[in-house]
């Protein structure tokens, strides 16, 4: 057992995975330059040492080695390619909509697209184009997967079992939550640090996750959003309001079993998410309650995001713009009664 | 008009290269025929006139070595091996065909014939076949893979994109750009000021070369010597085969942006015509032997696709991913 960071476990995760299968390899911006910074993170820093054939620096070309990426598990490979910030998704958009989640079912059954996505998300004092949470913009689309990871256990599970899924999954990071240390270090992080054990394991997909057990009000939150859930908890809890908390984890498919034992027992749901509150991930979460939930929800669906509006740069607007425990304890305060 | 130089060439494979080619004439003319009687559903992006760009390159290539396709796939299919039967069930919607019914025309193909399903985004096979190339020579296997597209893929960010990939890396790709001088309805004059797409490579620092796409022994060379370079690690190509559209770019199109002249320039080189002529003293019989055997094909084809069962409704949402997921 080990203390890490997320990126050390996912430094970690990656390294194991790919001396387990020589299948399994990378590629990315400044992923495994000498010198270099190991990506915008540090999460492959130094690989490139130990598997100098299969850490693979790409040109600064989203659209084209993401395409790659996805030719590549056509052919059997199990690639894990990144972008230094989810916002460049944008350019990589037909390769990961149109192809990689796609050709399984335009190919009748006959081919699969093992692949896996990495993409850092959050507002983290860089204005509107390297800050967005993309989660919105993928989970309704069929054939993908869609992860977002708030500790270093998970961060590791998950990595491991979307590298050995057959299907291709779309892994979520905050940059607040990485623990990157050195030149690429963040300030205002949080700690997503978690004790990690030294035995092989996976974090299924498709599971949420009970970050804290309560009965009075259920939180429903992903990434960085799950500890400022906690945090909320905690005040609630001095209150006499204990708020059970959800790391979503999984937002496609979302595990509807855990989270709708947890209605059933509060019968109040709350949804915090960092993004702007339109058409985000918290509107599909909040149908969905409804639809799986709906006998058991004592009020309607209470949801914390941020304003519609791009991810804005001055510090007093971007701490404006993210969500924290005091919003959610107010929202909770106004459900609860 | 004939071709030159054909008289060094096998009669087995001038006799192959004819029938692969007229198959495709004779199966792209039929299923317009079904289209326009409304008995095929969706929509067709056809390749009459272009088949010695897609049996040239094809032939040039080991049934192991892969291709990716485009919008306009069923020329490209027929010459990698998917047969009439498996198209022509999947063209009809059925749900035994080779796509299952969920690709159609725009998707048709088949991976154990080695072509991906047909990439319908214009530009977007480009990346994929680079990335095909990067397991290909990370695995240390010496296939190669012919990437298709048209004039006016050229222009998309998806061209630059998958050919300085492929060209940093060196990998075992064919850009095949089969050149007929129209996006749907625009000239590629209109679109670009490079006069030949061949030209494009030098930015890549690449090798390119401009072939006459209606010579289906000079695509078969020139693919042969693209195909040798990428195996001895010296790829990738890019391949401009100029050719032309007999039909319009989809559907009902009766392509009136081509001039009359331009037409009938190329209509008097037609891929099929050129080799025919050139061996019909010799070959005469053979050649008329295979158009018969064509014909039957075709039809019989036809004939199978009709009887195929629908897919069921319950097919609708399986082969979204490898294991079932319920929401």
């Amino acid at each position: 057992m080990k203390r890490q960071s997320i990126a050390e476990a996912l430094r970690d995760g990656i390294t194991e995975e790919m001396e387990r299968d020589p299948k399994v390899f990378c590629m990315g911006e400044d992923i495994g330059v000498p010198g270099g910074f190991g990506g915008a993170f540090t999460v492959t820093l130094g690989l490139e040492q130990r598997f100098p054939d299969r850490i693979l620096d790409t040109p600064i070309s989203e659209l084209g080695f993401f395409g790659a990426a996805v030719g590549a598990a056509l052919m059997g490979m199990r690639p894990i390619a990144d972008v230094q910030y989810s916002d460049f998704l944008f350019l990589a958009m037909d390769q990961i909509v149109n192809n990689a989640a796609k050709l399984r079912y335009m190919s009748g059954g006959t081919l699969s697209v093992p692949v896996v996505f990495r993409a850092p998300v959050g507002a983290t004092g860089r204005g509107a184009q390297h800050a967005q949470n993309m989660e919105r913009y993928f989970i309704g689309v069929p054939g993908l997967k869609v992860v977002a990871v708030s500790n270093a256990y998970d961060a590791k599970g998950i990595l491991k079992a979307a590298v050995r899924d057959d299907d291709p999954v779309l892994m979520f990071e905050h940059k607040l939550l990485y623990g990157s240390k050195g030149a690429r270090a963040e300030s205002g992080t949080v700690d997503g640090s978690s004790d990690i054990p030294d035995e092989d394991y996976v974090v299924p997909l498709g599971t949420a996750n009970v970050l804290r057990p309560g009965s009075h009000v259920t939180i429903l939150a992903w990434l960085l959003m799950a500890h400022e859930a906690l945090n909320a908890a905690q005040t609630l809890a001095q209150a006499g309001i204990e708020a059970e908390v959800i790391d979503v984890r999984s937002l496609a498919p979302i595990d509807w079993q855990t989270i709708g034992a947890s209605i059933a027992k509060t019968g109040l749901a709350v949804i915090v998410e960092e993004g702007p509150k339109t058409g985000g991930v918290g509107a599909e979460l909040a149908a969905g309650l409804m639809e799986h939930c709906g006998d058991s929800l004592a009020a309607p669906v209470a949801r914390v995001a941020s304003a519609d509006v791009p991810v804005p740069f001055a510090p007093v607007l971007e701490n404006a713009y993210r969500p924290d425990a005091a919003r959610i304890v107010q929202a909770v305060r106004m459900l609860v009664g | 008009m004939t071709i030159q130089n054909a008289s060094q060439y096998p009669p087995d494979l001038l006799l192959n290269l004819y029938e692969r080619m007229q198959l495709i004439r004779q199966f792209e003319e039929r299923v317009k025929r079904l289209f326009l009687e409304g008995k095929m559903p969706g929509t067709i992006h056809q390749s009459q006139g272009q088949e010695a760009s897609a049996v040239g390159v094809c032939a040039a290539l080991n049934a192991d070595d892969l291709i990716t396709s485009t919008h306009r796939p069923h020329g490209h299919a027929l010459a990698k091996g998917v047969t009439p039967e498996a198209m022509m069930i999947e063209l009809f919607g059925k749900g035994t065909g080779c796509c299952k019914g969920k690709g159609g025309s725009m998707h048709i193909g088949d991976i154990d014939k080695g072509m991906v399903p047909a990439i319908a985004i214009v530009g977007g096979g480009i990346p994929l076949a680079a990335g095909m190339a990067l397991a290909i020579k990370m695995q240390g296997e010496s296939r190669v893979v012919a990437c298709f597209f048209g004039d006016g893929a050229t222009n998309e960010g998806a061209f630059h994109e998958g050919l300085n990939l492929a060209a940093i890396w060196s990998l075992p790709v064919i850009f095949v750009c089969e050149n007929n001088f129209y996006g749907a309805s625009t000239a590629i004059a209109k679109v670009s000021r490079v006069a030949h797409v061949a030209d494009r490579a030098s930015a890549y620092g690449i090798r390119g070369e401009t072939v006459d796409g209606n010579d289906v022994l000079a695509v078969y060379e020139a693919t042969r010597r693209a195909a040798d370079e990428c195996r001895r690690g010296e790829g990738p190509v890019l391949l401009e085969l100029l050719t032309y559209r007999r039909t319009g770019h989809s559907r009902r199109d009766p392509a009136h942006y081509q001039p009359k002249d331009e037409q009938e320039r190329w209509f008097a080189r037609d891929p099929i015509t050129l080799l025919r002529n050139t061996l019909v003293d010799e070959l005469g019989d053979r050649l008329d032997a295979i158009d018969t055997r064509i014909d039957a094909t075709i039809e019989s084809a036809i004939e199978i696709a009709r009887a195929e069962p629908e897919p069921t409704v319950a097919d609708l949402t399986t082969d979204v991913y490898t294991t079932e997921i319920t929401r």
